[in-house]
Order: C-alpha cells, then structure tokens, then sequence
C-alpha cells in the first residue's frame, strides 16, 4: 500500500545586482576581466582595508523589496558569516543576519489549476559575493580569482510554501521578471547572476510537522531544477519508505548524471559565528529616502499590459508574449515611438523575431537588433521600396548583427523596380511568353494572374512589388 | 566558574576556527572560555526591557559610497604577497575532489 507524500520546497535565490562597482569597494564588476585585475585591498580581504557601502546596492534590494510587498527596514546593519574557505579572503562573508534589509514579503503565482497562490518572502539581504575557484587538474592545486570577490548580491528567502517544481519555475519566473523590470539584474541561470538553492522536504500527506530538508545547490536551469525536484522527493521517499532517515545536508545537483550527492552536512547558523560587523555603520532608511525609491518604481507588468490594451490596440496575445520580457518591451516601445505603428512592430516581433530566437536558441536579452532599424526597416516596406519577403531577408541580417536595413537594401541591391517603363517592359515579355495562362485568365480563371505574377517576379529577381505588377498586369491584359 | 565548557564543545569550536590545541592549550582554552560566559551571564542580570540592542559604538550611520569606479588595475601588487601564483592566480591546495 503506497502512502500519499507531499513536497515542501523553499527556496534562497541569490541575485546579482547591475551596479558598475563591488559592494564594499571601487572596483569594476565588468564580466571577463583577466584573473585578479579588478581587485583592491578591501575585496581581498587585507588588514587595515575598510568597506564602505555602495549607495546604489541598498536603492536596488530596497526597490526589490517594495516590489516584492516587503516591509523594509528601517535600521538594517551588516554581520559577519565566519567561515573558511579560499574563495572567502576575509575568512568571513559580509552579509546581514539580524536585521536584513527587507522582510515579510511575497509575490502572486498562477498554479496549474489556473488560480493565484502567495509565495511568502521571509526576507531579502544584501550580500558580497565569493572569489571563483579553478580547479587545476594536471597540477593537483586550486586557483583562486577574485574578480568576483565583493560583488553585490542579494538573498531572497522564501518561505517554505511551494509544492511542486511547476510552482517553484512560475515564483522563479515572477522573481526575474520583477528584477528585470527594475532593471536591477539580467537574472541569467545559466550565467549565475541568478542562483537558485533548493531547500525540500518531504511528509506524508495532512502531517503538520515538516520533515527533515535538505538544500541543494548547483542548479543553473529551469529544467535543472525541476529534474533536481524530481529527484530529490523521489530519493527522500525512498529512505522513509525503506524505514530510514533524510540527513539534514547540502547536496550538490549532476545535471548531466541526473542525480544528486551529499558535499557536506548542512551548517546551523551558530556554526558561523555570525556577529556585527563593526567596520560598518547601520544603514537608517529614512521616510525621504524611501519615497524617493518609490517614486523612481517602473511601470511594472501589470500595468504596462494595462496601458497597451488601451494605448496601442494590439491583441492580448501578442501584449502577454511582449511584456513577459523587459527588453522586448522596452525594443517595442522605442520602435513603436519612431515609427508609431504599433501593430506593424508587434507583427515583426511576434512573427520573425520568435521564429528566429527559436531556430537560432537566442534568448530575448541577447536580441541584438536596435529599435530604430526595426523602424527603418517598417518605414522601408511602407514606402514600397522593398517588398515583404525582400524586408524578411533584410530582418534576417538585422537579426544577426543588428545591420542597418537602408545600408543592406543598398548593398545588395534589393530595392524595387519602381521604374514604371522597366516593369512593364517584363510584363509585356511575360504575357507573351505564356499564352495559355493569358487564355486563362480572359476565359474567367482569375487564379492564372498569379501564375504570371509569379513569373514576372522571378524575370524581375524578385525586386518588385508584387501589387504593383498584378495592377499592371490587370491594366494590360 | 559556572560555565563549563565540555571536551567535546572545546573539540568542536576548535574544527569551525581550524585550531589544533595541545592538551595544556585546551584546558586553557576550556577555563578561559567558561570565564568568558560567566562574564556574559552577568549581562543577564541587567533589566534591559525595551532597550534596543547597540549595533554600532560610534553614532553614525548612513556612509555611502556612490557607484563609480575608482580601482584599477593592481594585481602585481596583490600577487606580490602570495606564496605561490600561476596564470594571475592564487595557488591553493585542492578544494574539491
């Protein structure tokens, strides 16, 4: 007889911040520097090196947490994390425990039935990031970059209150679009500015207590995830069904073995030392502050399908795909104001630019075609001066290295024939060469224009607007 | 003393602080470390009911810096103090299998 479980999952998701400097230090945090060239005495960790906070960390998790329904707190402070390790070079990571800056938060999920549940936040803090290790195989040895050290991230811890990995995907999904949105983060899995720990646990169905979690770490996909989820409960129901016990531990996720492995047993907090950190002074957020933050908010998703709808005219279908990402949007948006057809800029993003992300495996942020060519190029087609399969080759190339549609219709020549004499000169031919089709059509089969449409776009290498030669094949015949 | 400190807590703080004390150490740090909590105790004695716990001796708060880059590039510097580099790096014992 097989007993009912549940999954109770929680989830830490740690994000880095878009600020140009480290949390604590002047340094640059630009992605792909030369191991150890953005480094200082502070994000080393060398004595006598003070940190002092980076306005714009706090101004970034404060905005996450307004958008998040946190309570923000008005007297936060940092502590120390005492650990070692030789990716921490201060043997302590600067984090805040007792008075996190954000607290008592959540976001609205869909679930698969289609109704809304609350995600809770327990609370959000600010953070400095770990120097990166390689692992040197031919020598036996570690290196230890620290590029990395001191780069601001923030936690966000939620409550235990997801069920299943669908869930855990749609509050991830919620996360990063919020994110985004506040233009705070790119949030990108597989690139780790966006992490996400898996706290689970498993008890049978209508038991009040939580059974015994464990956390795993290494996940850097969504599908990452839900197999590691799948995994896990499997592998917890599997111990307590066989009379044994879940070990509260930190597992690290194979994703290409599709299984998880104990790396150590899971630290209580006493374990860190956790204390003050005394060469930082509290943060007081004041009211000032606070509104000033608010006020700076962006037009989140909601609202902005909202304002669509009655701005633009657009069907609902395409205003869902559009706002589900900021840079879409926000590419939409400056179109749309140069060329003010709406319409035309959702029809060029829904159609070509979904088809060739797909084809091509490119995410929405790595879209590289600028808004003011995609203006260009609708400008292009409604003068007539190239026609739409011309203006798809055209948006294959814009796709591809962001090329200016006037410069490459010059390039290679695509423009139209819009000399009148030319074309009819081909129609003519046309019309010569294919008697039957002309019988055809004076017999009253209207569907033998398009043959000779078609063939007179082929005689013109397909420079010409097929309107403009079936008028003019109407005119003649 | 009223704190006393076991082997096995004294075994334990020395893994997390990675200390390897000599028997004479040990009790040295057990007897010091049992004094430490009975001063703390003391603290207990006091009625501290609606005092906010201190976070910082000094009073002041709100130290920013803006987000500008002002550090350039010093890694012959940083290196310079490391037993052992390779590539720009630190060289450390292995740390994962």
């Amino acid at each position: 007889m097989a007993r009912e479980y549940e999954t109770v999952i929680g989830l830490e998701v740690h994000v880095e911040l878009a600020t140009k400097t480290k949390i604590f230090c002047g340094c640059s945090t630009a992605f792909g520097a030369e191991p150890n060239t953005q480094t200082c005495p502070v994000c080393t960790g060398m004595p006598g090196s003070l940190p002092v906070l980076n306005r714009q960390v706090l101004e970034y998790a404060i905005a996450v947490g307004l958008a998040t329904d946190c309570e923000i707190t008005r007297h936060a402070k940092f502590d120390r994390k005492n650990y070692f390790y030789p990716d921490n070079p201060q043997n302590y990571q600067i984090s805040q425990l007792y008075l996190p800056i954000c607290r008592n938060g959540g976001v609205e999920i869909e679930t698969a039935e289609g109704g809304a549940k609350r995600v809770g936040i327990h609370e959000i803090h600010m953070e400095e990031d770990a120097g990166k290790l390689i692992h040197d195989e031919w020598a036996d040895c570690s290196l230890v970059d620290y590029n990395r050290s001191g780069v601001p991230l923030i936690e966000i811890v939620s409550e235990p209150d997801m069920r299943s990995a669908e869930e855990v995907i749609a509050y991830l999904e919620k996360l990063r679009l919020i994110i985004q949105y506040l233009g705070a983060s790119d949030c990108k899995l597989q690139e780790g500015s966006m992490r996400a720990d898996v706290n689970l646990s498993v008890r049978e169905a209508g038991a009040e207590k939580f059974g015994t979690r464990t956390e795993m770490k290494n996940l850097n996909s969504f599908k990452a995830i839900s197999r590691a989820i799948e995994g896990e409960t499997e592998r917890q129901i599997d111990l307590l069904e066989s009379g044994e016990k879940v070990i509260q531990e930190t597992r690290r996720w194979d994703d290409v073995k599709g299984e998880s492995y104990a790396m150590r047993s899971k630290e209580d907090a006493q374990d860190y030392r956790y204390f003050p950190d005394p060469d930082l002074v509290p943060v007081v957020v004041s009211d000032e502050m606070l509104e000033e933050i608010r006020a700076k908010q962006p037009e989140f998703r909601t609202e902005k399908m909202k304002r669509y709808r009655e701005e633009f005219g657009i069907p609902d279908y395409d205003i869902e795909i559009i706002t589900a990402s900021k840079h879409m949007a926000d590419l939409f948006e400056a179109a749309t104001a140069i060329c003010g057809q709406p319409k035309k800029v959702s029809n060029w993003l829904m159609g070509e630019t979904l088809r060739l992300m797909k084809e091509r495996e490119v995410e929405v942020e790595d879209l590289r075609f600028s808004p003011e060519n995609l203006a260009k190029l609708i400008a292009l087609t409604d003068a007539g001066t190239i026609n739409s399969s011309v203006a798809k080759e055209v948006f294959e190339a814009m796709f591809g290295e962001n090329a200016d549609p006037e410069k490459y219709v010059e390039e290679h020549g695509l423009k139209n024939v819009s000399d009148e004499g030319a074309l009819q000169k081909t129609v003519e031919e046309v019309i010569a060469a294919n008697p039957q089709s002309v019988a055809d059509y004076r017999n009253g089969k209207e569907k033998a224009i398009g043959f000779l449409v078609g063939q007179t776009m082929k005689a013109m290498k397909g420079k010409a607007d097929p309107a403009a030669v079936n008028r003019m094949l109407k005119e003649l015949l | 003393m009223a704190n006393i400190i076991s082997d096995e807590t004294i075994e334990y703080v020395g893994i997390l602080a990675k200390l390897e004390l000599s028997g004479e150490e040990r009790e040295q740090a057990k007897s010091d470390m049992g004094r430490m909590l009975d001063y703390i105790d003391k603290l207990g004695e006091l009625d501290t009911t609606g005092v906010e716990p201190m976070s910082h001796v000094f009073p002041v708060q709100n130290v920013f810096r803006e987000d500008v880059v002002t550090n350039g590039d010093e890694r012959e510097a940083l290196l310079a103090n490391a037993p052992e580099q390779k590539d720009g790096m630190f060289v450390v014992p292995k740390t994962f299998a």
